[in-house]
């Protein structure tokens, strides 16, 4: 059942307690219930809104950063990625299996903003043997869903 | 084009054809066309396109040019995938030679049923409201359609009961179309299962229309011709537009006694030769690898089903709980105003397109079809604005009323 409320809330976070509940066939409380619950285990984060920035007009600039480090005893990657990600300018690390270990996403104002974290504090942490720097030029789909303007329905508006 | 003085090609048209609907439909159509921003729940499509792997093999075989005609019953690999898929999903078994013939549609299928089995003056049993192909057809071919009404205390569902009423010794085929369009409703077995005990009683045909097998909520599709002795009187027409949504690639197929498939075939090999060979394609690996498109599509219809039959019997219209295809069909009988009335004062007061519910047979005044093929944030919408539609107009009517005595 929560991964069915989840499935949809993850669609559509303006869903409530009682549309999810008509849609499941459940009852109403119950799923609730559920969604509180689920929040308070932080299986469910936060409310998101999938925003295309460059349509809304901002100026944002992002890069995606390959980042080489030394694992250190005991706790591997951890202690390094958390060092990386407590960055505000950071918004998502990965770690990664192939030629480098975090791939990290770095939002910024500028290329010189996103360059220059890049190159004073991300490259200078110690551990961090190198870094790869990825603008990213265009988003065409993210979260499953596609940016470009979809053309609207072309159905027949009305077909028996 | 310039007219020759006393050249009337009306003279030329057939009568029948002449006096075929459409009629009183046409003019809401068009004032539905000519409305902007309307939401549409007057959609008999699905509203996803097809899944990019079926479109991909359709790419894949025009780049290998795959370009022209197939035998005239269908490719042979697709024959075999639909008899396979009839043997899993309803454990029928066709001979993919001699049973199985691949169609423009089940429209095709339909056409070429009616056709072959007709004779002039054979009356065709159809149960109503119904989908509006079937007494035209029946028609042009020659035969008397008798509409079977359904009603909504039956569930729309077709009663043997009521059935028998209408069957005469003139009666040959009956037209079965569960799940139904426009009204969503089902069979159950039990209700199967006397239908056909009075089709043999009354030694019937039926051509069992079964476009939105899949599309079922209270279980696993069902097809009429599994039920003992009924194979070999029906004639099973399918096709893959609804549940996998491939409207417009234009392919069905019927499935049939070897007999009734051999004098099908002739029409079809003179009228159509063959179903085009993209859709076939794409038809193919839709029946290898479209299960789970399916099952997440018939999912998420089912999601959006029970939204909107909630939201409308919270807005005060009675509806039942359809189970099958992706329409419901409430009554708008509360509000006091004909389906007509109500879908044109809707569109012009909301902008919300419904079907007035006697488009598909005279037993659908009263009702309205609302077709939930729409994703949820129209649905969503719609709803909101009929909610406020129905609300006027039913405080209006309790006014009127109030003001009666
Ligand atoms: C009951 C019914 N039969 C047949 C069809 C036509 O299907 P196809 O696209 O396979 O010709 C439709 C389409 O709306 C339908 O509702």
């Amino acid at each position: 059942m929560r991964k069915k409320i989840l499935e949809l809330l993850e669609n559509n976070g303006k869903l409530n307690a009682k549309e999810i509940a008509i849609m499941l066939a459940l009852p109403v409380d119950q799923v609730a219930r559920e969604i509180a619950a689920m929040e308070q285990e932080k299986i469910i984060l936060r409310y998101h809104t999938l925003i295309n920035w460059e349509k809304a007009g901002a100026e944002e600039v992002a890069a995606l950063i390959d980042v080489k480090v030394t694992p250190q005893r005991d706790v591997g990657f951890d202690e390094i990625a958390g060092r990386i990600y407590r960055y505000p300018e950071v918004k998502s690390v990965f770690l990664m299996s192939g030629s480098y270990d975090l791939s990290v996403l770095v939002q910024g104002k500028s290329l010189k903003e996103v360059a220059t974290f890049v190159s004073q504090k991300l490259a200078t942490l110690e551990h961090v043997q190198s870094t790869v720097t990825h603008f990213i030029l265009k988003r065409y789909k993210q979260d499953g869903v596609i940016f470009e303007d979809q053309e609207a329905d072309r159905r027949q508006v009305l077909q028996l | 084009m310039t007219i020759t003085c006393g050249f009337e090609a009306q003279r030329f048209i057939n009568p029948v054809v002449k006096s075929l609907p459409p009629s009183g439909i046409r003019r809401f159509f068009d004032l539905v066309a000519s409305t902007r921003g309307v939401i549409s729940l007057g959609v008999g499509e699905p509203d996803f396109v097809t899944p990019w792997h079926i479109r991909e093999a359709c790419v894949q075989s025009l780049e290998r040019g795959y370009t022209m005609y197939t035998s005239n019953y269908g490719i042979p690999e697709l024959r075999q995938a639909i008899a396979c898929y009839l043997e899993d999903r309803f454990g029928l078994s066709y001979d993919p030679q001699r049973q199985i013939m691949v169609t423009i549609g089940a429209s095709e299928a339909v056409d070429l049923a009616l056709r072959t089995v007709i004779n002039p003056g054979d009356e065709v049993l159809i149960p109503e409201p119904c989908y509006v192909s079937y007494k035209p057809i029946t028609l042009i071919a020659g035969g008397v359609p008798v509409t079977v009404p359904t009603t909504m205390e039956d569930e729309f569902a077709l009663t043997a009961a009521r059935l028998e009423k209408y069957i005469t010794p003139r009666s040959k085929i009956l037209i079965l179309c569960f799940p139904n369009n426009p009204t969503g409703a089902v069979l159950t077995d039990s209700e199967m299962e006397a239908i056909a005990a009075l089709v043999k009683k009354y030694n019937l045909l039926v051509i069992s229309d079964e476009i939105y097998a899949e599309l079922r909520y209270d279980g696993p599709p069902r097809s009429f011709a599994a039920l003992p002795g009924m194979q070999e009187r029906t004639i099973l027409v399918s096709g893959f537009s609804k549940a996998f949504a491939m409207t417009g690639w234009r392919v069905g197929y019927v499935a049939a006694h070897p007999d009734f498939l051999a004098a099908m075939v002739k029409i079809h090999q003179y009228t159509i030769l063959c179903a085009p060979v993209m859709g076939q394609v794409a038809a193919l690996e839709a029946l290898r690898h479209g299960r789970p498109d399916v099952d997440r599509m018939v999912a998420e219809y089912d999601q959006r089903r029970r939204l909107v039959v909630s939201r409308l019997r919270e807005m005060g219209l009675e509806c039942f709980e359809p189970r099958g295809a992706f329409y419901v069909f409430p009554s708008i009988k509360a509000t006091g105003l004909t389906s007509n009335e109500f879908a044109e004062a809707l569109l012009k007061e909301e902008k919300v397109a419904v079907v007035p519910g006697p488009a598909f047979g005279s037993s659908g005044e009263g009702y309205i079809r609302c077709s939930y093929a729409t994703s949820l944030a129209e649905l969503t919408e719609a709803m909101k604005r009929m909610e406020r539609f129905v609300a006027r107009h039913l405080a209006f009517k309790g006014r009127a009323v109030a003001h009666a005595y």
